[in-house]
């Protein structure tokens, strides 16, 4: 009988086309995972090229009208004067309502002035690797159609830019009110949730008898898991705004001009929002916990109660906190259920109680983004920057948190 | 001598705390519940509305609550739109990432690989907005010249596809890492290649896993929202042509509930209707996905 496979040549021939074809889809494979990577890096230089540049601007009436001194060698005792002399009653007395102005620092007087009294008009900006690349180009553009701009270089992100609050010109936006905003929410939220879940997970692992109803309650946290974070806010409109509404806006306490859009709204809805997210993770965590542990410790009599708090809670506790840090990082950039449930478009005052309005840090770059001025880009691009930053630190010490919790029993 | 006492000591503190664990299991009950009421009853009364009929809901492709245009296929098809872009991108990146990760990558680089990964699931949907409308667009626009609108639909997929790349990735390496050494040290017994290997003995028997992780990646892309607002654009326009601009349900959601709203206009209740199609959407999505993987998933001893 012949031999149907390939024999000598033909079969040398064939072992080297299949090594080739090999060869070549492991490089087809790598490259895959190569373009995840370039995508990644295109994005973060995308942001931090949007956070520098190049800015045209000039001023709408010239400082000179106001003082003779130069801008920088102003004091805060010549700016308060400059501001109430030139200022309308109104205009000075909100702003002294908000924050008097004895108590605000010079850098703050200073951009109030250019900000209300001189008023800048920004021409244009630029990314950074145009201002870089083509920094004589953008000179002699600036210097033929704006003859009057200073053109300067500017870093959109600055220690300032953390501490100030909201503005409705760009260059004197800060994300103070954002930022504070975001971590009240986040607060609620895990006050709501970390106790509930870690409790949910300790019934599912320790108490729940294996029927339907444990299941059906399984399967039931698993979809919660995924549904869109759209309809959670929606969820968060019908019932936290609408229907607790004496309890989320205060009334209930005496609180008597706000509505329901409140910062307790919106944190309550994050924190349905990651609830599954954190049963899921301290369910892995007690699962972790090896069982020799608590059948020593119902060997010596404890109850089932007993062995939860004393033996099984501390040992899981690391994947818990896990759980919630990475769900703090969830809750820090979801966007779409606190658009539905009502952050404020435009707010500058920080929140002080869980019954003020409030915006949030993703809300913030969500609506600069979405203005076509490029100034507004700019200074979202440096909100982006900052809640990155916030994000990576706290995966950092999940990651962390994680490797410390695979100890080995 | 004293009998000692055996019968179980009543402690009323275990039954209060045990109590208390069972409401906090089955608070996510109530909250599954608590989506089909609120959303329920909001959608009826959208679909009570004497102007609104089924017919116009599902026949008719115009989206304008205010003059009386109820088709909801102008919003579906932006979403199938988007959503089939992202998957067609995120399906043979994320499962040749998958395999290479699995397959071929020494530890090193996979310690290094995979966190990479991780960051990028990690990112925020509104900085992915931003990411595409501020620098996949431009250079969409250089491609296409006047052909592509500012507002476009291809560059919230491509983006969202980027998106949904690691959370494929993840779920078909965990089912190729679930794959017993001994199916493939078999394969390479008899002469074959890493990639025949890969190829027809590892991918087939983490079919069932792989499958999840596709359906799981449709379920996210339909619910995606700040990408779509941010960048594939605000009107609702009945088409499939992903260089024209056009809203999918989420972004109209998230545009309508962002601005004035009276609680019982026709238009805070059709967003009700359109929360509870996509509600419903993705949970036979995410049940089928479960499904999948019970049904087909190899048992190895």
């Amino acid at each position: 009988m012949t031999n149907p496979y390939p024999q000598d040549e033909a079969f040398h021939r064939l072992t080297k086309l299949r090594y080739f074809v090999a060869n070549l889809w492991q490089a087809i494979f790598l490259s895959a995972l190569l373009i995840a990577i370039v995508s990644l890096t295109a994005l973060l230089y995308n942001v931090v090229d949007g956070a520098f540049g190049y800015i045209a601007y000039e001023y709408k009436k010239a400082p000179t009208e106001f003082t003779s001194t130069p801008i920088a060698e102003l004091t805060k005792d010549e700016l308060l004067v400059i501001l109430k002399e030139n200022l309308s009653s109104g205009a000075y007395g909100k702003l002294d309502k908000e924050q008097p102005m004895e108590e605000r620092s010079q850098s703050d007087l200073l951009s109030l002035f250019l900000e209300r009294l001189v008023r800048i008009d920004t021409k244009g900006t630029w990314s950074m690797t145009d201002s870089l690349m083509r920094g004589g180009e953008i000179r002699a553009d600036v210097a033929e159609k704006y003859p009057n701009a200073i053109l300067e270089f500017r870093s959109w992100l600055t220690p300032q830019f953390l501490v100030t609050p909201m503005s409705s010109r760009a260059e004197f936006a800060g994300v103070r009110t954002a930022v504070l905003g975001s971590l009240w929410l986040v607060g609620i939220a895990i006050l709501f949730a970390l106790p509930i879940g870690t409790g949910a997970a300790i019934y599912l692992q320790e108490y729940a008898p294996k029927n339907w109803l444990t299941s059906i309650i399984q399967t039931n946290i698993n979809n919660l898991a995924g549904v869109p974070s759209i309809v959670y806010g929606m969820l968060g409109l019908a019932v936290f705004v609408r229907l607790m509404e004496p309890f989320t806006s205060g009334s209930l306490f005496g609180i008597t001009d706000s509505n329901g859009r409140t910062v307790l709204s919106a944190g309550l809805t994050m924190g349905i929002l990651v609830l599954p997210l954190i049963i899921i993770n301290a369910q892995e965590a007690i699962k972790a916990v090896p069982d020799s542990l608590r059948q020593a410790a119902f060997g010596v009599g404890a109850t089932r109660w007993q062995t939860v708090w004393h033996h099984v809670l501390p040992n899981a506790l690391p994947g818990i906190l896990t759980g919630s840090i990475l769900a703090i990082s969830r809750a820090l950039g979801e966007t779409a259920p606190l658009i539905v449930v009502g952050a404020s478009t435009f707010i500058s005052l920080d929140p002080d109680s869980p019954f003020s309005k409030f915006t949030a840090l993703p809300i913030q770059i969500y609506q600069w983004t979405t203005r076509a001025q490029s100034e507004f880009h700019a200074i979202a691009a440096s909100a982006i920057i900052v809640l990155m930053v916030l994000l990576l630190t706290l995966n950092a010490s999940a990651i962390l948190l994680r490797n410390r919790a695979q100890r080995k029993y | 001598m004293n009998q000692p006492e055996l019968s179980k000591k009543f402690r009323p503190g275990e039954s209060i705390i045990q109590s208390l664990l069972f409401l906090a299991g089955i608070l996510s009950i109530f909250i599954t519940l608590a989506i089909v009421y609120e959303l329920g009853k909001e959608a009826l009364l959208f679909f009570n509305d004497p102007d609104v009929t089924l017919g116009k809901f599902f026949g008719t492709t115009k989206w304008q609550p205010g003059i009386g245009q109820y088709g909801i296929w102008a919003l579906v098809s932006a979403t199938l739109t988007t959503s089939a872009i992202a998957v067609l991108i995120s399906l043979p990146l994320g499962l040749a990432s998958a395999v290479y990760l699995s397959e071929y990558a020494s530890p090193k680089a996979r310690s290094i690989l995979k966190p990479i990964l991780e960051i990028l699931a990690g990112i925020p949907t509104v900085v992915y907005g931003y990411f595409a409308l501020l620098f996949v667009t431009p250079i969409l626009k250089s491609i296409f010249g006047d052909g592509i609108q500012v507002y476009n639909m291809l560059s919230a997929g491509l983006v969202m596809g980027i998106m949904i790349l690691p959370l494929i990735s993840s779920m078909s390496e965990d089912a190729l890492s679930a794959v017993p050494r001994s199916l493939r040290e078999g394969a390479y017994a008899m002469g074959a290649t890493k990639f025949e290997t890969s190829a027809q003995v590892a991918l087939p028997a983490a079919l069932s896993g792989i499958g999840a992780a596709i359906i799981i990646g449709v379920s996210r892309a339909v619910g995606e929202t700040m990408i779509v607002a941010v960048a594939a654009g605000s009107g609702p326009n009945f088409s499939f042509n992903p260089l024209e601009a056009a809203e999918t349900m989420t972004g109209h959601i998230a545009r309508i509930s962002g601005g004035d709203l009276s609680y019982n206009s026709i238009d805070y209740t059709s967003l009700f209707a359109i929360a509870l199609m996509l509600f419903l959407v993705t949970l036979v999505l995410n049940l089928i996905s479960q499904w999948v993987v019970k049904r087909f998933r190899e048992q190895y001893e």
